[in-house]
């Protein structure tokens, strides 16, 4: 399990307040799907990677294949760090 | 059989079955299709007992879905009632059970706040999408073969029209009061009819236009745009949100849209990305704005990012649907400005007496017009507060409760809102609503919300508590009760403890006291 998931489930958890029932997704749940995060949301979620892992995040790549999933956000900031 | 707003779309899909109606999550689907298994599921529908007056709710994203069920619930001469997809289930629930829903229309993603809903209206049932097998007073979502095969089943009818024809009652859109309780605008087929046919005209909507739609269809704005598309045999582009703007603008490149409605927050986070520009978007003329008041930067932004694009200022309400739009020819001499009201209707200004002022005054927004709601569902009080009826001619008029300027040449400027609804990123906020969840939480005693200006959003929610020091309350604490209430947007997004509210005599808070105390 990567440090990365872990330390991304902690942000959501604790930035947007989800409740107990809300916490219970998957690696590879679609946070769209879940309603988990809306607009203003994803863009708080780029800002923390950023902050975070030390990465730039193209405008380009602010899309679902990229951040909507933990699994997703993990193989992302795995590639922009080893690039 | 005629129904002002199906009609329109039915001769379309006569005229040209083979034109695709709509594009979402990767389907394009024809006029004709579309119209079949609108038709399907409207037959489906009054199978399962949903008679013409029904209420029928529906909690869906934007999708194939939504709009199927909007169609159908108008094929079956119901009433719709599209919620926003945030919303929770208390108040879904309460919804349910005021507007004695027959059927609620949702997916499986929603299930923790149907399920709740469903549980408290046993009369009301549930089609679900994503169900994996029915259960008691749930159906599982039909099949486009099943939608198909009811469509030329001639033993199930359809009856889209009523006595009352075009004034019959076609959708109840939920929108936030002072009270706190949503309060249920009533618009017929003619109110909603009008107001399309008047916009889309200004619009300069035609056959050849795509429209690209990421605003909520729970959204008036954004339903006139699904049947303004449907009307004239455009095409809807439709997304589910602005969430990834760069795969919105994809989206928008390759389906050529032409036209798009936006809200200022969505216009915000479009310019936030550089390809949003005529050279990678030269398809895009025409781009509107309601909801809120364009900031002059985001105005200057789209311009130089588009030469050419005509920007379209508009003001409206949920209970007329709209009320102006400034032509853009216009922008440059009244930049400010909403425009002259519509062709069509009557609108003018009055003073707190009920005195109509001339020209060049403040006052009160006054309008009258076919697409002036019915009412306020269950609620003739407020009803009576807010429209008139003219004895003689039957004329419905609206009092706004906002606060315009106008202009000698009867450009009108909005000035202010006269009640205290807070309007962040496009969507309305009862301090009250938010005020009665915090006085759920054990160790508030008292609270007041009001708006903070915010330069994304517009206005920000910002609550004051006085709580029981021996609870020990945090602001994340307060934040995450009221999300558990409430659509994101409304929760606060600040919160601050005070010993005491400041009040008057007579003990109502003095919001600007307290406004004034903050840092």
């Amino acid at each position: 399990m990567s440090s990365s998931k872990a330390l991304v489930r902690q942000f959501l958890s604790d930035h947007f307040l989800l409740d107990a029932e809300a916490q219970r997704y998957a690696d590879s749940d679609s946070f769209m799907a879940r309603h988990l995060l809306d607009s203003m949301g994803f863009m708080e979620l780029v800002a923390f990677l950023e902050e975070q892992f030390g990465i730039q995040v193209e405008d380009g790549e602010i899309v679902p294949a990229n951040l909507d999933s933990l699994d997703a956000i993990d193989a992302f900031v795995t590639r922009k760090r080893s690039a | 059989m005629s129904h002002a707003l199906l009609t329109p779309f039915f001769a379309q899909a006569d005229a040209q079955p083979q034109r695709i109606a709509l594009v979402i999550d990767g389907q394009r689907l024809s006029y004709a299709t579309l119209r079949d298994r609108s038709i399907g599921f409207a037959k489906h529908l009054h199978a399962a007992g949903v008679a013409p007056g029904d209420r029928v709710a529906l909690l869906l994203d934007n999708s194939e879905a939504l709009v199927i069920g909007l169609l159908a619930v108008q094929a079956a001469g119901a009433v719709a009632m599209a919620l926003h997809p945030l919303t929770r289930a208390e108040k879904l629930a309460g919804i349910l059970q005021r507007t004695d829903a027959k059927a609620l229309l949702t997916h499986q993603a929603f299930a923790p706040a149907w399920r709740d809903a469903l549980a408290r209206s046993p009369a009301c049932f549930g089609w679900v999408e994503g169900l994996g097998h029915a259960e008691h007073n749930l159906h599982t979502w039909p099949t486009a073969d099943e939608l198909e095969k009811a469509v030329a089943d001639r033993t199930m009818a359809i009856a889209m029209t009523s006595a009352e024809g075009e004034d019959a009652l076609a959708f109840i859109s939920h929108t936030s009061g002072t009270s706190g309780v949503p309060k249920g605008v009533m618009l017929s087929q003619r109110n909603l009819r009008w107001a399309c046919d008047v916009v889309a005209d200004y619009l300069g909507l035609h056959a050849e236009d795509r429209i690209g739609c990421a605003l909520p269809l729970s959204f008036n704005y954004g339903l006139t745009h699904l049947f303004m598309a449907l009307a004239r045999g455009a095409t809807l582009v439709l997304d589910r949100g602005f969430m990834f703007p760069a795969a919105v603008i994809d989206g928008w490149k390759k389906e050529s849209v032409t036209m798009a409605p936006l809200v200022p927050t969505s216009l915000g986070m479009l310019l936030r990305h550089a390809n949003f520009n005529a050279q990678n978007l030269p398809a895009l003329r025409s781009v509107s704005n309601a909801a809120a008041a364009l900031p002059a930067v985001f105005q200057e932004a789209l311009a130089q990012r588009f030469p050419d694009m005509r920007l379209f200022s508009m003001y409206g309400q949920t209970e007329c649907t709209r009320i102006s739009f400034l032509p853009p020819e216009e922008l440059a001499a009244h930049p400010r400005s909403v425009g002259r009201g519509l062709a069509g209707q009557t609108h003018w200004l009055e003073d707190e007496h009920g005195q109509r002022l001339s020209l060049g005054s403040s006052g009160q927004l006054l309008v009258c017009g076919p697409h002036v709601m019915l009412g306020y569902w269950g609620d003739a009080e407020e009803t009576v507060r807010k429209i008139s009826i003219d004895p003689l001619t039957n004329a419905r008029t609206l009092r706004t409760g906002d606060l315009f300027r106008s202009e000698l040449s009867g450009h009108l400027h909005f000035v202010a809102r006269s009640d205290d609804i807070i309007k962040t990123r496009g969507e309305k906020v009862s301090p009250r609503e938010v005020e009665d969840a915090l006085l759920r939480l054990a160790g508030v005693r008292e609270c007041a919300v009001i708006g903070i200006d915010d330069t994304l959003t517009g206005q920000a929610v910002h609550a004051f508590v006085v709580a029981d020091p021996s609870a020990g309350l945090s602001e994340r604490q307060v934040v995450r009760h009221c999300l558990s209430f409430l659509e994101s947007y409304m929760a606060p997004k600040s919160v601050s403890f005070v010993d005491a509210l400041p009040k008057t005599d007579t003990g109502k808070v003095l919001t600007r006291s307290l406004r004034a105390a903050l840092p």
